[in-house]
């Protein structure tokens, strides 16, 4: 299942649809970066509203897709995580540590700007 | 003519016997005696049990008008309950009178108590009446006992139920009056935590507060604690869980109004602290919080 990857000035955006599979999201992983690169994007929003569970390897993947595109020199922040999934990862102790997180699209597009502002 | 001259008493002794033996055998026969003569002397024996109940200083939280009135309908429901047999009836009338009783704090072994009682005057006046004959004592005690038994065990389960669906009842009127989510800014929620927190609790909050940053688009929370009086491992790992899924959709939470008790339970426990935002007080929780979303609050005049 393709994750389309979407455009936005500097910044690109992926939309996780509700039933990856593992190998969908290395297929993501290798696929970011590439996009990343050729764009030469400041950052990256993954946007995980329609997942309705996170499993150890969605959230490990996440995370070295934010290490990888950290090493590209861009950003990385997931949106959309739902309260119940959320609930459902702290206590299986995913917490996403060293990613950053934010409610959604229009968060995430804020918190970018704000970091792009202060860095320029 | 020797069949003549023996004692007419000794035949009808035997007569007597034979049919004593024919009459008194099915046990529905005995408990109607007993029960006739329960109702017979219903006064007097009502009387003496409320005697007893005081003498022995139970349901002091009622007056004697009110003891008198329950002890009437509960010894009639006893009696009816020995010649029926229908407890569900004494188990509908053990959980209703429970319901009046419970709010004046009646105890358990009060209500245990009193049931035994009646128990104890009935069985006494069975004795009296039967003093004469132990045989027939006997087979009235076996119809008797195994019936008040029954009737002890229903009325003391029913209460205990009742009882047990009044604080299941007050725990859940708790468990909804304490948790409460508050927008004091825009993106600004206050959740003020008063009382014992069990683990069924925390996780209610959680789930409560998370749902709120949905709904609020709320950043920052300041979660107060000063009304909690104890946390065990449990609630504050649960704390810590609350912490990391509110980072997981945004928001930063700060903690204040950590008791020292509380304080060095999470220390003990080995909680990661750097994991958590705290503060001092609610109010310098919520300066620090302002500050976060970009707020300065500058007094302009002195109150009026």
């Amino acid at each position: 299942m393709e994750v389309p990857i979407l455009k936005q000035g500097a910044v690109l955006i992926a939309t996780f649809q509700a039933a990856l599979s593992d190998a969908d999201l290395n297929q993501l992983r290798m696929g970011l970066v590439q996009q990343v690169v050729k764009f030469r994007s400041r950052a990256v929003i993954v946007d995980v509203t329609a997942m309705d569970v996170m499993d150890s390897f969605a959230s490990r993947t996440l995370r070295e897709i934010t290490h990888m595109i950290r090493l590209r020199g861009a950003e990385t922040v997931i949106v959309g995580i739902q309260p119940e999934v959320a609930f459902a990862m702290v206590q299986l102790g995913l917490t996403l540590e060293g990613v950053a997180t934010a409610l959604d699209l229009e968060e995430g597009l804020a918190y970018l700007n704000e970091k792009f502002k202060s860095t320029n | 003519m020797a069949k003549r001259n023996e004692t007419p008493r000794d035949t009808m002794t035997l007569d007597n016997q034979v049919t004593e033996l024919a009459r008194s055998e099915a046990p529905s026969e005995l408990l109607r005696e007993l029960v006739s003569h329960l109702r017979q002397n219903r006064t007097q024996l009502r009387e003496e049990w409320v005697v007893r109940i005081t003498e022995t200083r139970l349901l002091t939280a009622m007056t004697k008008e009110e003891i008198f009135a329950e002890a009437t309908s509960v010894y009639d429901s006893y009696v009816e309950a020995l010649e029926t047999e229908a407890f569900e009836a004494l188990q509908a009338y053990a959980r209703n009178l429970s319901e009046r009783i419970i709010p004046r704090g009646v105890e358990t072994h009060e209500v245990v108590g009193i049931v035994l009682l009646l128990r104890d005057v009935l069985a006494r006046s069975l004795f009296a009446k039967y003093q004469t004959d132990f045989k027939k004592l006997n087979r009235i005690l076996d119809a008797y006992e195994p019936a008040a038994n029954r009737i002890a065990n229903t009325v003391a389960v029913g209460f205990v139920q009742e009882r047990e669906r009044v604080i299941r009842q007050q725990q859940e009127a708790i468990r909804e009056l304490s948790t409460p989510v508050l927008q004091v800014r825009e993106r600004l929620l206050i959740l003020p935590i008063i009382g014992v927190i069990d683990p069924q609790r925390a996780r209610q909050l959680t789930e409560q507060l998370l749902r709120g940053i949905r709904t609020n688009r709320a950043k920052v929370i300041v979660i107060d604690i000063t009304g909690v009086a104890a946390m065990d491992l449990t609630v504050a790992n649960n704390l810590v869980q609350t912490v990391e899924a509110s980072r997981l959709l945004g928001a930063t939470v700060i903690v204040t109004g950590l008791s020292p008790e509380i304080a060095q339970t999470l220390v003990t426990i080995g909680v990661d602290l750097g994991k958590m935002n705290t503060v001092g007080d609610l109010q310098g929780g919520i300066e620090q919080a302002e500050r976060l979303l970009g707020y300065k609050v500058e007094k302009l005049a002195e109150p009026r």
